[in-house]
């Protein structure tokens, strides 16, 4: 059995932005185990990308502040964590890709500048020694001629080589968590598969757990072994990949996987999802997505759900669980595995 | 297919832009195909491509450097006048991709909408202009109240719909969408796409459908041409080309987007293509794809391969397929 390297346990983000208290993280519990890779997806607005710069302690403060929860790595609760105690934590054992590669880098540094920052704070290194490793680095990531390249800026790099840069900059201390943040989404799709290949090339190499912040099912399809499905600021259901795709429980996910047309099948009308994600300066006070869920009920508006445990692994908090609830069928495309 | 009526026909159509004395950057270099009344044409490829450069030569937003587009057995590529233009704007529309970027902010939504029926003088009164805005309001999904309101008022989505409100007003003939729901999240991308084919179903619209998601493409398009580095690659019926890609490129662009369901993923056979795309004001010689192809051969550097038909509605530019050349 993989051992638990991350939990996150009812974190709950707050921005006070224009005199609103907006609500981004409601209350997320998950966990992370050694070498997996466990992704989350929802919309713009779930709060995946919240709850990812607080597992790095990236939430300005303010407008931004954690109101509630704890987030334990390695025995030790990061939430109570001074700027001081991130910066010994940041790039050495949890790092992170971001979603655009073009702002991600500093523009007036050379990249192997970039680089061996982290390795000269974190490891102690000496500059030579950190150049080396850069170079390394770079050829890891698979950027051809790294010996000249180490001396080049961001602008001379393309879109999917800075991608690489990124990486290289995110794995340079060997961390044990890797958060990539919508890591492909700027990236075209044939540069997108190398950039996916890379990053499983890697965990392959170094075990490295990654969390992988997505909208694309697709790219969770090709990366992920769990997922957790975010709406709302919650988690609304989580479970194995297999679980997730095959068997999900919650109507959401449904209405996520049945309005993606499929590549390989016929798809004669798309299942939209009616209506818009909620305002979470004025959350909803029952389940979040009641408002745009075909099968909602009193209880629904009234009161948050609670998880209802479906195996061992798999969760989802949805009032059609409970055994009051009427026999709700999912949608014929949801489950039909293959071809 | 073949009895199909024309509607558009783009010929050897180019669009080169000065970047320095030196360099010429040619975004579209020598592109054709048709478009038949009351078809969805997708158009695909990566950033660079130069499919969005074709849709808004197409419609004139820039002014082609060579080539014929015939709309309607009327040549709107040549010089038009002031009045053509009009004309063609009236019967030729777009929807824009950013829906942020592409509505006036200080404008109002039934001002925004009405600009083309005030511009073509299509409605005669205030009432009228009113009822008409309402009317289109109502088509994609939005109600009356909005038509006072301002853009910032608006989610993504909802902005999309003002988008093809105003698009749909002068009631065009053909309508370009480019990248239509990019900016938009999964659930109301469907929404979109789902409003788009319902209008072309109503209405007999035309799409050019130019967007980089294949799949989303596949869904929406009769038939689909693969745009690389300035050039068609291929172009064929929709599941045509998905079932049996004949270009390398559009085998590794196919290949490369992953799909919704973790058994395929699982046993899926990915083609990798090494490299980035190179730039386009010094495009490799011959065949644009011959620096990426795991087939290329020395002709593909010297030659440039053939637009030809290999099978009735099956285009492809590509010496693999074409037989009278010899491959080295």
């Amino acid at each position: 059995m993989m051992g638990k390297l991350l939990e996150v346990k009812n974190l709950q983000v707050q921005f006070d932005i224009f005199g609103a208290h907006v609500q981004a993280v409601r209350g997320v519990t998950f966990e992370l185990n050694k070498g997996e890779t466990l992704a989350i997806v929802g919309e713009s607005g779930s709060g995946k990308s919240v709850t990812s710069k607080a597992l790095m302690g990236l939430i300005p403060n303010p407008p931004g502040k954690i109101k509630e929860g704890q987030i334990v790595f390695e025995g030790k609760d990061l939430v109570a964590n001074t700027e001081k105690d991130w910066m010994k934590l940041r790039g050495k054992d949890i790092s992170m890709i971001f979603q655009d590669p073009m702002t991600a880098l500093n523009p007036t540094m050379k990249v192997g500048k970039q680089i061996m920052e982290g390795l000269i704070l974190h490891q102690h290194m000496s500059k030579s020694q950190a150049r080396e490793r850069a170079i390394d680095l770079l050829r890891r990531v698979g950027i051809p001629n790294p010996e000249k390249r180490v001396e080049e800026y961001p602008h001379q790099f393309s879109g999917g080589m800075r991608q690489r840069v990124v990486i290289a900059i995110a794995l340079a201390c060997n961390p044990k968590v890797l958060i990539a943040d919508e890591p492909t989404t700027a990236l075209d799709v044939t540069i997108q598969a190398q950039i996916l290949d890379l990053m499983r090339d890697i965990q392959k190499d170094t075990g490295t757990a990654i969390i992988l912040i997505t909208h694309d099912l697709g790219v969770v399809a090709n990366m992920a072994q769990r997922v957790a499905v975010m709406y709302g600021g919650k988690i609304v259901e989580t479970g194995t990949l297999d679980e997730i795709f095959y068997n999900p429980k919650h109507p959401y996910t449904w209405g996520l996987l049945s309005s993606m047309p499929k590549l390989h099948a016929k798809t004669d009308k798309l299942q939209a999802i009616p209506g818009t994600p909620p305002d979470l300066s004025n959350p909803p006070k029952g389940c979040p997505f009641a408002p745009r869920c075909p099968y909602a009920m009193k209880v629904c508006v009234d009161q948050m759900p609670a998880y209802t445990h479906l195996s061992e692994t798999q969760k989802a908090a949805c009032w059609l669980q409970d055994e009051r609830a009427p026999k709700v069928e999912p949608p014929k495309t949801i489950g039909v595995g293959g071809e | 297919m073949a009895d199909k009526e024309k509607l558009l026909e783009v010929k050897d159509l180019k669009k080169y832009f000065k970047v320095s004395r030196n360099d010429t950057l040619k975004a579209v270099d020598g592109v054709s195909f048709d478009i038949y009344k009351g078809e969805t044409l997708g158009l695909v490829g990566e950033s660079g491509c130069g499919k969005s450069t074709t849709g808004r030569t197409i419609i004139r937003l820039y002014e082609p450097t060579a080539g014929q587009v015939v709309f309607d057995g009327k040549d709107i590529a040549g010089s038009l006048g002031t009045s053509g233009k009009k004309e063609l704007t009236r019967r030729m529309q777009m929807i824009f991709q950013d829906p942020y970027a592409s509505l006036n902010p200080r404008m109002m939504v039934n001002d925004i909408i009405a600009e083309g029926l005030d511009i073509h003088g299509l409605v005669k009164s205030k009432k009228e202009r009113l009822e008409r805005v309402y009317d289109l309001l109502e088509t994609v999904g939005l109600n009356k109240e909005h038509a006072s309101r301002y853009p910032h008022e608006f989610s993504g989505g909802q902005r999309q719909r003002i988008g093809i409100a105003r698009a749909l007003a002068v009631e065009p003939d053909f309508i370009i969408a480019d990248e239509p729901i990019s900016a938009l999240d999964v659930s109301i991308q469907a929404q979109v796409v789902n409003l788009l084919q319902e209008l072309q179903e109503k209405r007999g619209l035309t799409y050019l459908f130019i967007a980089h998601d294949l799949s989303m493409v596949k869904h929406i398009s009769d038939r689909v041409g693969v745009m690389y580095l300035g050039n068609m690659a291929e172009l064929a019926t929709s599941d045509e080309l998905y079932d049996h890609p004949l270009h390398p490129y559009t085998q590794a662009l196919l290949s490369a987007i992953p799909v919704a369901d973790p058994e395929i993923e699982r046993s899926r056979e990915r083609i990798i293509l090494k490299g980035d795309v190179p730039s386009p004001i010094n495009p490799p010689s011959g065949c644009r794809f011959r620096t990426r192809c795991p087939f290329a051969k020395a002709v593909c550097a010297e030659i440039r391969p053939n637009w030809h038909e290999v099978e009735e509605g099956h285009w492809v530019a590509c010496h693999l397929h074409d037989d009278s050349v010899t491959m080295g």
